[in-house]
């Protein structure tokens, strides 16, 4: 394990990946320190999950400089990247007949040789991970017949049996009911003050301001804005980024940003511009005014 | 690592509580015990399937036989019934076995590899291919090039497969099949029409051999043949197991785990084309063996590679000794090709799949 020091965590800087002749990550620099909660924010196709596929090395960055610690990510072998870091992407397709503990086991896999059986320790850690996950009590059942609160545990727990350093999740929250996502997100801020760093892509502005210490909105594959949420989550940038109207409130227990979109009198959300995907390029368009504007 | 550390103490509790059910499936308990009772299973196979026949022999008799070519014990046995256990059956029961066990190793890592329960080499056009490559050779008059066209036709026919399903919309089990489907169309034709057009004699039981499957020809050339792929790529891919389970969650994840996708996929499936097309250079296209085993076996051990490989190889070896006994037996003194055999079993395996494909989409 290496000791913390200066720079310890994530830092990745001018991440750029073209697909065709389409640029969808730009030149993006991103630092997640050990220990602390990001949140990679954006509207559908903004690069979310290519970047979280980059610094995963999944898919290989056109130009690059990860870091990890201080050691340099491009050039680490691929079985150690997976030593150091887990993915738990969205919305995987469940394999049939696996039982949950032997998914979980599967994080192992960067530890173990090709030959031989899971030493005592491999046990350990799976069990250690899925209680860590609270997905313990279905261990032996089969992850294809579980809810997709209790699945969401599993990927956890997986990921965790890797033992990683650096965290990435693909809108871990996505289908789950609330108390799930709460539940997942809950884990993620204990892991991360266990000392785990963690990148979470997520949908969510107002569970994405409560848990992350700091926020990255991405548009159209570059940075658009990067702090904590209290800094980075105004009305103006949601209504520059997502096209929408939005009052930021402060939570009344926490403190932190809660985000309430307004609504028109006919129950429709009060976009600022039609097309929510070009709003982003075209920033500045935003509509009428809030909902007084739409008031029949 | 520091990050659950804190909480390895609830581990080795919650560890302590379940091993009084580690004897479940997917237990190495229990994948230890399968394994040997399958290797005794083999064993008894080979020696009680070598006594079946329109000769009268017993078990000690085979043994007897086996234990004086090994240099073990002097000959007993009148040469003529030493023949038949020696030259006759023991090769064809060996052959049946390596190309069972090479046949559903095929199957397995071809399941995994594409994600699909219906992948098995007959299934998607690698047995047909290698049937043609073999053929053509054999006709040429080039019987030493016979494993590699085999191995030249199953590649061309697995290529053929996965570009025109990839071509059609992707590797979904549904597209891979109806491409094998095509692709094992043109393949068996082109088999049946060099056949016709070179034969001289019997091109019909010849056609209905290489389409169907046979070992009715196995001699020990054929163990040589089929044994020699099974040891040397059939074994090394038992050892690919923690690879293939790493594919459970597709490719994104498997390249997450540390596996070099692109690279590990063709490796693979060049080695199952290599072995297939070795095994059907000896047998023809013997189909469903790389089906109805591996799903057999996970029946009983789950799903994990490591336990299914070489289980699937065992009970495929197992399988194939009895299925080719009966082919030989059955219908005394005429012999079925095995493959219409493995087909009657290997049929409802297939739509079973489909079914439960379905409910589970």
């Amino acid at each position: 394990m290496s000791a913390l020091r200066p720079g310890a965590g994530l830092e990745a800087s001018r991440v750029s990946f073209a697909r065709g002749s389409r640029l969808v990550v730009d030149g993006v620099d991103i630092t997640v320190p050990r220990g602390a909660v990001g949140a990679l924010l954006g509207p559908n196709g903004a690069g979310k999950s290519t970047l979280l596929h980059l610094v995963a090395g999944v898919e290989a960055a056109d130009v690059a400089a990860l870091t990890l610690d201080g050691d340099d990510l491009v050039s680490l072998r691929r079985r150690e990247r997976a030593r150091r870091i887990a993915l738990v992407e969205q919305d995987v397709q469940a394999p049939t007949g696996l039982r949950a503990d032997h998914v979980v086991g599967l994080g192992r896999i960067p530890h173990q040789s090709a030959w031989g059986g899971d030493t005592s320790r491999d046990r350990e850690i799976v069990a250690r991970s899925m209680l860590a996950a609270g997905a313990a009590e279905f261990a032996e059942r089969r992850y294809d017949e579980l809810s997709g609160g209790e699945r969401q545990r599993v990927n956890l727990a997986r990921a965790l049996a890797q033992e990683p350093e650096l965290l990435l999740l693909d809108e871990p929250t996505n289908h789950l009911d609330i108390r799930a996502q709460l539940a997942t997100l809950g884990l993620l801020r204990r892991l991360a003050d266990d000392g785990l760093s963690v990148l979470a892509a997520l949908h969510d502005l107002s569970l994405a301001a409560s848990y992350a210490d700091h926020v990255v909105v991405l548009a159209n594959g570059a940075v658009v804005a990067a702090g904590p949420p209290a800094a980075v989550l105004t009305p103006e940038l949601i209504r520059t980024v997502w096209g929408v109207e939005a009052h930021v409130l402060r939570h009344p227990s926490t403190g932190r940003p809660l985000i309430a979109f307004a609504e028109r009198a006919d129950g429709h959300a009060a976009a600022a511009s039609t097309d929510g995907a070009d709003a982003a390029a075209t920033s500045v368009i935003a509509g009428p005014g809030g909902p007084e504007g739409f008031a029949p | 690592m520091t990050v659950q550390a804190s909480r390895s103490t609830d581990a080795a509790g919650a560890a302590s509580r379940r091993p009084a059910r580690a004897a479940r499936r997917g237990g190495p308990a229990r994948a230890i015990g399968a394994g040997l009772a399958l290797i005794g299973l083999l064993a008894a196979s080979v020696v009680l399937a070598v006594t079946i026949g329109p000769a009268g022999l017993a078990p000690a008799d085979v043994l007897a036989s086996i234990a004086a070519h090994l240099g073990l014990g002097e000959a007993t046995l009148s040469p003529l019934r030493d023949g038949i256990v020696w030259e006759l059956r023991m090769p064809r029961v060996l052959t049946a076995a390596a190309v069972g066990a090479g046949l559903a190793i095929c199957g397995v890592v071809m399941q995994a590899l594409t994600r699909n329960p219906l992948a098995d080499p007959y299934l998607l056009g690698l047995s047909s291919g290698a049937s043609v490559g073999a053929v053509v050779v054999l006709v040429l008059g080039l019987a030493v090039a016979l494993p590699v066209a085999a191995f030249a036709g199953a590649l061309a026919a697995l290529a053929a497969t996965l570009g025109l399903a990839r071509a059609a919309g992707g590797l979904s089990p549904t597209t891979t099949v109806l491409a094998g489907l095509a692709v094992s169309a043109v393949f068996g034709a082109i088999t049946s029409l060099v056949i016709f057009w070179s034969a001289t004699n019997d091109s019909y039981r010849e056609i209905l051999n290489w389409l169907l499957g046979s070992l009715s020809g196995a001699d020990w050339a054929a163990v040589v043949l089929a044994g020699g792929a099974l040891l040397l790529v059939g074994v090394p891919l038992l050892t690919t197991g923690r690879t293939l389970d790493a594919f459970a969650f597709g490719d994104t994840a498997a390249s997450a785990l540390g596996v070099h996708v692109p690279r590990t996929r063709a490796l693979l499936l060049v080695a199952t084309a290599l072995l297939t097309g070795a095994l059907v250079a000896v047998s023809g296209a013997i189909g469903f063996v790389g089906l109805i085993l591996p799903h057999a076996v996970r029946l009983v051990v789950g799903s994990r590679h490591r336990a299914l490989l070489p289980l699937s190889a065992l009970a495929g070896a197992v399988f194939l000794i009895w299925v080719d006994t009966g082919a030989r037996t059955l219908f005394d003194p005429r012999e079925l090709p095995v493959g219409i055999l493995t087909a009657l079993v290997g049929g409802p395996v297939f739509a079973a799949l489909m079914l439960r494909a379905r409910r589970t989409p």
